[in-house]
């Protein structure tokens, strides 16, 4: 027997340990269902008074579409034959224990695992049915930002960080009144403007632990890509902090595409609206967030979902 | 608070006192640690000679007098004038040798951190600077000697009658002696190159920035303090060489223009360091009152560079990221 079933798994899905949804597993709906849009309830809340968003209330527009995606590292496949469509107005998680290939497959989305020397991939993936192998590397990589686990800003002030994905290559142009709008307006998306609006010639890496990876969600937001990919974008914030990101995120999902990768499942439940359990570089299950968190298909992303192994 | 929490326990159970535990460790550890307390007691002692000895002699014969009048030869020291074209040439060749060597060795070193392939160049590169790191500057100064004095190189010096290429002159010595502080200034551009965590550069190409924007406008700002730590070194190892200045500058008393454009930097001068061997017993020895002057002036010089360095290296803390 596999010896990360619990033995009393089989008859009945173990009680969810970390997460509970405010019904019983087996009256949430099903996937069908729930993307033609009558599928969302009204989920209240996490054990012990935690809060989760709306979840998306119509499918979204497709925007990016994984095809056979297959990554490895050398030897070493990292990535086996995934296939998943990424939607604008829903926010996709992806859960999986570590070194399951999340990353690698967040990261191949704006071809970012072309870095990395050893590293291979087959399948497609498609923007807007476009095959991004196709396009220029720098253009898809505007049209799909990142935000990374670690705050990042680069060593300049508020401003420039922002103008810096807006100006050209290399450029220190156009100059500041011209970028002024577009920077308030990313600074304002990100929920970040109200705290700085005042120090915008501030070094950005005096700003606290949470205001940089605003900044950073900002900087990603200024170049108004289609999809915007996140890393454990609050991993290494603290609660309030990441309560702050979460909520901008499912604010965010109507205008952006928008993947996160992420850990902490109580995270994943309250702002995903689908959720793709990866397993050794496998996607085991793809569904929305109410049924893998209540229902999950397959007796893996149960216990996964359920905390029998992390 | 619950961090508190621990630590008023362990003030209850009485402190443990790691530094007088030694006493009960096994001679030879003792010994060996008395030893180690020897030699830094022994360094500092020695530090502090020298900057007292050179601030005392230095104070007693300096006079502003000295400072601002050009020397000149003359058997009677009381006519023999200052030290003003000696530190007017150490300056020279300081910001010569800097303006060579800062840009060469921030380039070598994003080559280095930032590309380095293929990898057998890349090793190739590291061993030619620590060659150039590990050449006593007397060998630099031979061999720039050799090179400059060739035809080819008659446009950094004066050419004497019978097409006789002098071969020494501010340039000359400049470009041999930016090899001196070039190690320092790679060194240090490297370490704080490698010091960024690579999900920085990663954030930049991210937002579809090219390897070459990400370099100007993240790396390389980023690694500012390192190119000034590694700079101000540089400056000060410059200051201090006194071989090159004697072999390459001419270790004139006064500063030699020639005729023509930059007449200055193409003539032939001498810098603190020749002024002062030049003066002290182990040169003509005739007047040490001045070659402490000189060296106090140049102690000076070195330990404001250093101090420079410190304050740099200081301010880099506040930009770092969690890697």
């Amino acid at each position: 027997m596999d010896p990360l079933t619990p033995p009393h798994a089989a008859p009945r899905p173990p009680p969810i340990r970390r997460i509970a949804v405010d019904r019983s597993p087996t009256t949430v709906a099903a996937p069908a269902a729930a993307t033609n849009g009558h599928g969302h309830g009204q989920p209240s809340g996490i054990v012990g008074g935690g809060r989760h968003a709306q979840r998306a209330g119509r499918p979204g527009v497709e925007r990016m579409r994984l095809e056979d995606l297959s990554i490895s590292y050398g030897p070493k496949l990292a990535v086996n034959r995934v296939s998943l469509p990424v939607r604008q107005g829903e926010v996709l998680a992806l859960i999986g224990p570590s070194g399951c290939g999340k990353t690698t497959l967040l990261r191949s989305l704006n071809r970012l695992i072309e870095l990395t020397p050893t590293a291979s991939r087959e399948g497609r993936i498609m923007l807007d049915d476009q095959d991004v192998d196709r396009m220029e590397v720098t253009h898809l990589r505007r049209r799909v930002t990142m935000v990374f686990q670690q705050p990042n800003p680069f060593p300049m002030s508020i401003f420039d960080n922002i103008a810096y994905g807006l100006r050209e290559q290399g450029s220190s142009r156009p100059r500041r009144q011209e970028l002024e709008p577009q920077v308030i307006d990313a600074l304002e998306r990100a929920g970040l403007y109200g705290e700085v609006s005042e120090n915008l010639d501030h070094p950005a890496l005096r700003l606290s632990g949470g205001q940089q990876q605003r900044l950073c969600i900002a900087r990603a937001l200024a170049v108004r890509p289609e999809v915007l990919l996140l890393d454990e974008p609050a991993s290494a914030l603290d609660p309030r902090s990441t309560a702050r990101i979460e909520d901008l995120l499912v604010k965010l999902r109507d205008e952006v595409a928008i993947v996160i990768v992420t850990h902490n499942l109580q995270q994943a439940f309250r702002i995903a609206d689908h959720v793709a359990f990866m397993y050794l570089g496998e996607l085991e299950e793809y569904a929305p967030t109410d049924q893998m968190f209540g229902a999950p298909r397959t007796q893996r992303s149960r216990d996964y979902v359920s905390g029998a192994f992390g | 608070m619950s961090v508190e929490a621990p630590n008023r326990a362990l003030g209850n159970a009485g402190p443990t006192r790691p530094m007088e535990s030694s006493a009960t460790w096994p001679r030879a550890d003792r010994v060996g640690l008395g030893l180690a307390w020897a030699a830094g007691m022994l360094l500092c002692v020695v530090a502090g000679a020298i900057v007292l000895y050179m601030l005392f002699r230095g104070l007693q014969y300096l006079s502003f007098e000295l400072l601002v009048t050009r020397p000149e030869v003359a058997n009677d020291q009381s006519r023999s004038g200052g030290f003003l074209d000696p530190i007017i040439g150490t300056l020279m060749l300081t910001v010569l040798g800097t303006i060579i060597a800062a840009p060469l060795g921030v380039a070598a070193a994003v080559w280095l951190s930032e590309y380095g392939r293929p990898s057998w160049l890349a090793r190739l590169v590291e061993s030619g600077i620590e060659v150039v790191a590990g050449t006593p500057s007397i060998v630099l100064a031979i061999f720039g000697l050799l090179i400059f004095s060739q035809p080819l190189f008659a446009f950094l010096s004066f050419t004497a009658e019978g097409n006789a290429v002098f071969g020494r002159s501010f340039l000359a010595a400049g470009a041999m002696i930016s090899l001196i502080a070039l190690p320092f200034v790679v060194g240090a551009t490297r370490e704080a190159l490698n010091a960024i965590p690579s999900h920085v550069r990663e954030a930049s190409y991210a937002l579809g920035k090219t390897k070459a924007a990400t370099i100007r406008r993240v790396l390389l700002p980023a690694v500012r303090p390192g190119i000034g730590t590694g700079t101000a070194l540089g400056m000060g190892r410059i200051a201090g060489d006194t071989a090159i200045p004697i072999a390459l500058l001419g270790a004139t008393l006064q500063l030699q223009a020639v005729d023509g454009p930059l007449g200055t930097l193409r003539g032939t001068g001498g810098t603190l360091t020749t002024y002062v061997y030049g003066n002290s017993p182990a040169g003509e020895g005739n007047a040490p009152e001045k070659a402490y002057a000189a060296a106090f002036v140049l102690l000076l010089v070195v330990v404001l560079l250093n101090f420079g360095v410190d304050l740099i290296s200081r301010r880099r803390q506040v930009t770092s990221w969690t890697r």
